[in-house]
């Protein structure tokens, strides 16, 4: 008879347990690109700017792959809350005028963590109703109010103007944002860092695992006993806060808002880099960014007028002959190397 | 069948309609807790259908499903999972990226109240992990645990399938062909295994191949062009001239009148096979 309380054998019990921990382990490639990031600020301190823009993408594509390669959700709005947390963070710098709590750019990156998680949570039940069309022209249709709100509230955000007068202090206290970035990026990083560890810490969870079920095949994940629609509330909030503190970081270390924050380009960008990237693996966010970033510089430089074609014809290749994305080249690569599965 | 009062699961007037089509014509149901129950019917009668409208898959057109006397008809899928009822399906629904391992891990952190718990590693509950190596190995499935659950032979597949199901510790159990598509010489295995599940889970066995079905049920029932036809224990369905005009092989009903039910080897009729098709 199968026996409902029987126990495992020792050994399989063992090998079990140590399968999900290697599942989970830190793999030297990470460590690595950790490094290597935070090394950047002081290797080439002149292109701190540019690093910074690259590490604020970087969090806010990392924001849509839980929201679109975890929780499943295929979003054309995510900019929303990036712009929503960019409009946040400004007003409390603003209001802060570069003394106080209000002006300390992480309580402005908590405050807009929180309201972005709340404009999140109230807007996944509307876009959790429908099926995947009706999914997607909900998030577009939320970005498009949003967008069209901070136009008409001129009194509140400055209007095509942009909001003027941001001041953020001192970073808790202690450090300013120089004048060429360096603080700004590490700050950024920093930032970026703490929030990956984070959702990578969530994502391994059983919480995670149950997302990756639920995207998996969402009929078996309810068959099962997972009430998937609560589950996705929960990503799509976590997602809404993550872009809501790219969109805060951005803002801080700009020091300027403008409406160019809520516009559609940076949904449909974000969107591109996550799958140029590679969907699903936390880590295809930093180094699509990245690469994103580094081949928009190299194509604008190169052929100012056709650097669309080239960046689309690129990314075209990329989709159709390499599947999951510059994550899928990394980890065949790195198995071939080591000769096991892939990182988490 | 027995009284309402003691029945795990029972249903009340049922309907589904597909548009013109009676998939589930009033049907009314009861399956007391340890059945051992077998769902019979030729292709298209509404088998499976039925299975959906019970686990809540599909909604019904009217009528009523009671899970322990409470009425879940408006309940979604989960609910009723949570509640102890489980199924498998005729077509594998696994998580092709998983392993096994973490397919019954999914399945028993829910059970256990833990599958929202995003704070610690999965993997990390003792309970779950002993429990789900047991399992997995009592299903002769400890050897793969940790392979891609897409790559493995379908056999295995459909071990999984069952696998999950039972995972959780069901009241009810509803196996929709477990066996469909599997060769010939595994089919055995998966019937012993069915027929090793704990006494005090009401099982519903869909299946066509005759020898597995009396082998197995003590209790059947007919369903023909979605209406319950008979029901009854399974000699007498198996007696039944009307079962046998409408459904079964008049050959196939004299052999089981005639010799007592195999108790070993699955033998003779593969039946309908089905379409099971891949994972
Ligand atoms: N989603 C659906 N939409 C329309 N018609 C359906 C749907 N599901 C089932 N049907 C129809 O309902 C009838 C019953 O189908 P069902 O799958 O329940 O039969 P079954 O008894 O399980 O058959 P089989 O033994 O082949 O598995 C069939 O005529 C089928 O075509
Ligand atoms: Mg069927």
């Amino acid at each position: 008879m199968i026996d409902t309380a029987a126990h495992a054998t020792q050994g399989g019990e063992s090998r079990a347990m140590a399968y999900f921990a290697e599942r989970a382990k830190w793999r030297w490639p990470e460590f690595a690109l950790w490094i290597g990031a935070f090394a950047l600020a002081f290797l080439f301190p002149s292109r701190a700017l540019l690093f910074n823009e690259v590490a604020i993408l970087a969090l806010f594509a990392l924001s849509l792959d839980i929201v679109l390669g975890y929780a499943g959700i295929v979003s054309l709005g995510h900019g929303a809350f990036f712009g929503l947390g960019a409009y946040v963070a400004g007003l409390l710098a603003k209001a802060g005028a570069g003394a106080g709590l209000l002006s300390d750019p992480t309580f402005g990156l908590l405050i807009s963590a929180i309201f972005c998680a709340f404009v999140g949570y109230i807007t996944s039940f509307l876009v959790l109703r429908g099926a995947d069309l009706t999914r997607l022209m909900v998030t577009l249709g939320v970005a498009l109010i949003f967008a069209e709100l901070a136009n008409r509230m001129a009194w509140l955000t400055g209007g095509a103007d942009g909001l003027q007068g941001v001041m953020p202090g001192k970073i808790l206290g202690l450090f300013e944002f120089d004048l060429f970035g360096r603080n700004a990026y590490l700050y950024s990083l920093t930032t970026l860092f703490l929030l990956f560890i984070v959702a990578r810490k969530v994502i391994n969870s059983p919480f995670g695992v149950s997302l990756r079920a639920i995207k998996g095949n969402a009929l078996r994940a309810g068959a099962v006993g997972i009430n998937v629609n609560r589950r996705l509330n929960g990503a799509y909030t976590l997602g809404a806060a993550y872009a809501g503190v790219a969109g805060a970081l951005l803002a801080q270390t700009t020091a300027f808002v403008s409406l160019d924050v809520m516009e559609f380009h940076r949904s449909a960008d974000v969107m591109l880099i996550v799958i140029f990237g590679g969907v699903g693996t936390l880590y295809g966010a930093i180094i699509g960014a990245a690469a994103f970033k580094i081949l928009y510089d190299l194509l604008a430089a190169a052929t100012p007028q056709y650097w669309q074609f080239w960046l689309g014809l690129i990314l075209v290749l990329l989709v159709l002959f390499v599947r999951g994305g510059i994550m899928g080249l990394v980890t065949g690569v790195y198995q071939r190397l080591t000769g096991k599965g892939g990182a988490a | 069948m027995s009284q309402a009062s003691n029945s795990v699961l029972a249903t009340k007037n049922l309907v589904r309609r597909f548009g013109g089509l009676v998939a589930t014509n009033d049907v009314t149901f009861s399956l007391p807790a340890g059945a051992r129950h077998a769902l019979i019917g030729p292709n298209g009668a509404g088998k499976t259908t039925f299975v959906n409208l019970l686990s809540g898959v599909l909604p019904p057109t009217s009528g009523q499903v009671f899970l322990d006397g409470q009425d879940v008809s408006a309940w979604p899928v989960f609910k009723r999972a949570r509640a102890g009822l489980s199924r498998t399906f005729q077509i594998n629904q696994l998580f092709a990226d998983f392993t096994p391992l973490e397919t019954i891990g999914l399945a028993l952190s829910e059970a256990h109240s833990e599958g929202a718990q995003f704070w610690r590693r999965a993997g990390t509950s003792r309970a779950v992990v002993d429990e789900a190596v047991a399992i997995l190995e009592q299903l002769d499935l400890g050897d793969v645990m940790e392979h891609r659950v897409g790559s493995l032979p379908y056999g295995k597949q459909r071990l999984l399938e069952i696998a999950i199901a039972v995972a959780p510790k069901p009241k009810v159990l509803l196996l929709d062909e477990p066996a469909a598509g599997v060769p010939e010489g595994e089919r055995e295995q998966i019937l012993e295994i069915v027929e090793a599940l704990p006494k005090e889970m009401a099982l519903v066995l869909i299946e066509h191949d005759m020898d597995l079905v009396f082998r197995f049920a003590k209790t059947i029932s007919v369903l023909v062009q979605g209406a319950l036809f008979v029901e009854g224990p399974a000699s007498e369905v198996a007696r039944d001239p009307r079962v046998r005009q409408v459904y079964l092989g008049e050959s196939e009903v004299e052999h089981h009148l005639d010799t007592p039910p195999p108790g070993g080897a699955g033998h003779g009729h593969a039946g309908e096979a089905g379409r099971g098709g891949a994972a």
